[in-house]
């Protein structure tokens, strides 16, 4: 009995849990690390997945010449990425940072260059006939068309990223989410890895409906709505 | 009283491929101001690729087509308007006529949209209005960008009868207004007989003209039988090569 309580604590047990470590434990500091290392690679790899998939959209010899190197990208495994890059970089923010930026990086590029392809010629040639400058261009005809595969980008990305930045702070990490439910993993203190998991998704899902969420309603508030 | 620019074409020749062939060879044409030119012919003749010319979006010719004197790239952008309403859906009615020209006032804009009838749309999106309306959001973006030369693209394809002689009916008001220089392509005899003072009939590869014809009668005195007259005189004029 005492045995199947310690391995599928209660809800009030994991909620008790999470209180305890949040006020006395390392919780926070162990959320805040993780954050920041997710944080960090996700803009990295938005930012340069984007430019890479928006030259590779509209430059079709980028496209040939890179897109061996993305599909080698998107399929080879993360852990080893991580492996590499710990013993070329040492066990590091770092390495790790740099680890989940790598690994992200095709997946948004894929996106957005599958997005660039997809754009109508026919507002290019609006922009050519009233001789828009590119500026207007680039804020009135490309973003717009861009957004909705940014945001499937960064949808898609940041579940990655979640996912391998614990897996990564379990492999090699001085704190963190995922370090810290490696100790507790064991110790089988499973109430302790709940408490961990439940902070670490309540952030999640903060983040999807705070702000993915709010910012799709608005890039798309022009779309007809489906009944 | 003439408003519009006088258009000077002459092109020796324009293609696609620097192999392939000509789409249009030796075409010399003098528009002038304030007149409305039909560009009548089969599709694919070359019309449209002629008034991307005259638009200057397309410079990979030979020849020269100026508009008032200055070469049609560096003149300013006509009124252009597309085969379809080309409306850029995520922005409002009022919005996608300040996009294409960052001059005009939102004041400006629902000028336009009054003039094509449609003052009290300005903040709907292109998908809340019907395909009639986007055309004419369409034209009053065309009038916002240049009033004085508009070049319209099958402006009247597509659409349902009703819907044609609703648009042919704004068109007109508009250029009796404001006697802008109107170029106009339509494969359809009807439409240049209905609004056009001048027809010039495109056919052949590379094409050249076949006919140009001036239709002398005001459009607002045109009843049914001129209108079938100046149809008559088009079709003639194809039958004769056909």
């Amino acid at each position: 009995m005492a045995l199947a309580h310690r391995l599928l604590p209660s809800p009030m047990d994991v909620a008790g849990q999470m209180w305890t470590l949040a006020t006395g434990g390392r919780l926070l500091p162990d959320l805040g690390k993780t954050l920041f290392r997710a944080g960090v690679a996700f803009v990295l790899a938005m930012a340069i997945g984007t430019a890479i998939g928006i030259a590779m959209g509209r430059l079709r010899w980028l496209d040939s010449l890179l897109s061996g190197w993305l599909v080698v990208g998107l399929n080879l495994p993360a852990i080893v990425v991580a492996i590499v890059l710990y013993i070329w970089l040492g066990l590091t923010d770092l390495a790790l940072i740099l680890a989940v930026t790598l690994n992200k990086i095709p997946l948004v590029a894929t996106t957005i260059r599958e997005g660039v392809r997809s754009f109508a010629a026919e507002f290019d040639e609006l922009g050519a006939v009233f001789r828009l400058s590119r500026l207007r261009r680039l804020r009135l005809i490309f973003v717009p068309q861009l957004m909705p595969f940014v945001l499937a980008a960064a949808r898609t990305g940041l579940s990655l990223i979640w996912k391998i930045v614990l897996v990564f702070e379990v492999l090699g990490s001085d704190g963190g989410i995922g370090y810290r439910i490696a100790i507790m993993f064991q110790f089988f203190n499973i109430a302790g890895i709940l408490a961990y998991t439940a902070s670490f998704i309540l952030v999640v899902l903060a983040f999807e409906y705070g702000i993915l969420r709010p910012l799709e309603r608005r890039v798309g508030r022009w779309r007809p709505v489906r009944p | 009283m003439a408003t519009g620019p006088a258009l000077n074409i002459a092109i020796a020749d324009k293609r696609f491929a620097a192999q392939g062939p000509a789409v249009l060879a030796q075409l010399h044409l003098t528009i002038a101001p304030g007149s409305t030119v039909a560009l009548v012919g089969p599709s694919g003749v070359g019309k449209s690729t002629l008034l991307r010319l005259l638009a200057g979006i397309d410079t990979q010719y030979s020849g020269t087509i100026t508009i008032d004197g200055m070469p049609a790239a560096a003149a300013p952008p006509p009124g252009f308007v597309f085969q379809d309403p080309r409306l850029l859906p995520w922005l409002s009615a009022i919005d996608n006529i300040c996009a294409v020209n960052p001059a005009t006032s939102r004041e400006a804009a629902l000028n336009a949209l009054a003039l094509v009838g449609l003052a009290d749309v300005g903040d709907l999106y292109p998908h809340q209005l019907s395909g009639g309306m986007q055309r004419r959001v369409a034209l009053a973006r065309a009038l916002a960008v240049n009033a004085r030369l508009l070049l319209l693209d099958e402006p009247f394809v597509s659409l349902d009868r009703a819907l044609v002689s609703e648009m042919q009916q704004v068109f007109a008001q508009l250029i009796a207004a404001a006697r802008p220089t109107v170029i106009f392509v339509s494969h359809l005899a009807e439409d240049a007989a209905r609004l056009a003072d001048r027809a010039v009939l495109l056919d052949g590869r590379p094409a050249r003209i076949l006919a140009d014809l001036t239709l002398p009668v005001p459009r607002a005195d045109r009843d049914a039988a001129t209108v079938a007259n100046y149809r008559q005189q088009i079709d003639a004029a194809f039958e004769t090569v056909g």
